[in-house]
């Protein structure tokens, strides 16, 4: 058993176009991890500075981890993780 | 070039005009490939502010759920700018991740007129593009209008 992570429009060009990746780990940067040794590229995309990049949503199942734990947030096999880039800007 | 129904550009400017002086902001779904906007769907401005705007997280999640569910994407992007032009901030800009989509951006400081623009932005490059309207019975057949830059128009009659 692993975990799918569904990868966003804009990274697909990470994955070869792929709309999910399966991975395997037991927190959210160790899936980023893993699915980086295989498609190198993406963990710059999400990551910066160890934490999650501000423009990046990033969820187990319905969770967002900005909630439960960032990067060290548990993933278990069978779990989804979905990421989604932030819809957000403003006058400035 | 965007090509979007009167009917879906009046709610968007309605949409605009209700959450002033906040940002308001939402999607219109169309089937994926289409590069029609077909399914007006306006979100709530988790930020609150009229100078800032984002999704709840846990409702672009639904969206984005729904979405794949239906074989639709994001055509068109929406938020407002409720006291300068309906241009992309530096913010916007930053934030901008669906290279396919129109931005559309309208301004509402002006009580009377409103400002409907819409955009490319692809890699941090911002590029305005044409926005026609066309009635709503019949999108392919008669585009009823055609311009570019600055469209403005009076919100009960948005474009004449």
């Amino acid at each position: 058993m692993a975990v799918t992570v569904s990868i966003p429009t804009i990274l697909r060009t990470h994955t070869g176009g792929e709309k999910a990746v399966e991975a395997k780990g037991n927190t959210v940067a160790e899936i980023i991890d893993d699915v980086e040794s295989r498609h190198s590229g993406l963990k710059a995309r999400l990551v910066k500075e160890d934490k999650l990049h501000r423009f990046v949503n990033v969820y187990v199942n319905d969770e967002d981890v900005r909630f439960s734990g960032g990067l060290d947030a548990e993933v278990s096999d069978g779990d989804t993780v979905t990421i989604l880039p932030a819809v957000a800007g403003g006058m400035r | 070039m965007l090509q979007i129904r009167r009917d879906l550009v009046d709610a968007i400017v309605a949409h605009a005009r209700k959450d002033h002086p906040d940002e308001a902001c939402g999607v219109i779904a169309g089937p994926e490939g289409s590069d029609r906007p077909e399914r007006f769907i306006p979100m709530l401005n988790a930020a609150r502010s009229p100078t800032f705007y984002e999704f709840d997280s846990l409702d672009l999640l639904k969206l984005y759920r729904e979405m794949d569910a239906n074989d639709e994407v994001p055509v068109v992007i929406y938020h407002s700018h409720t006291a300068t032009e309906a241009y992309p901030s530096r913010t916007d800009i930053s934030y901008a991740s669906e290279p396919d989509a129109h931005y559309v951006l309208v301004s509402t400081r002006d009580p009377e007129t409103h400002e409907f623009r819409s955009y490319r932005i692809v890699d941090g490059v911002v590029t305005e593009e044409d926005v026609e309207i066309v009635d709503a019975a019949s999108p392919e057949a008669s585009p009823t209008e055609s311009y570019m830059f600055a469209n403005t128009g009076s919100d009960d009659k948005p474009d004449s």
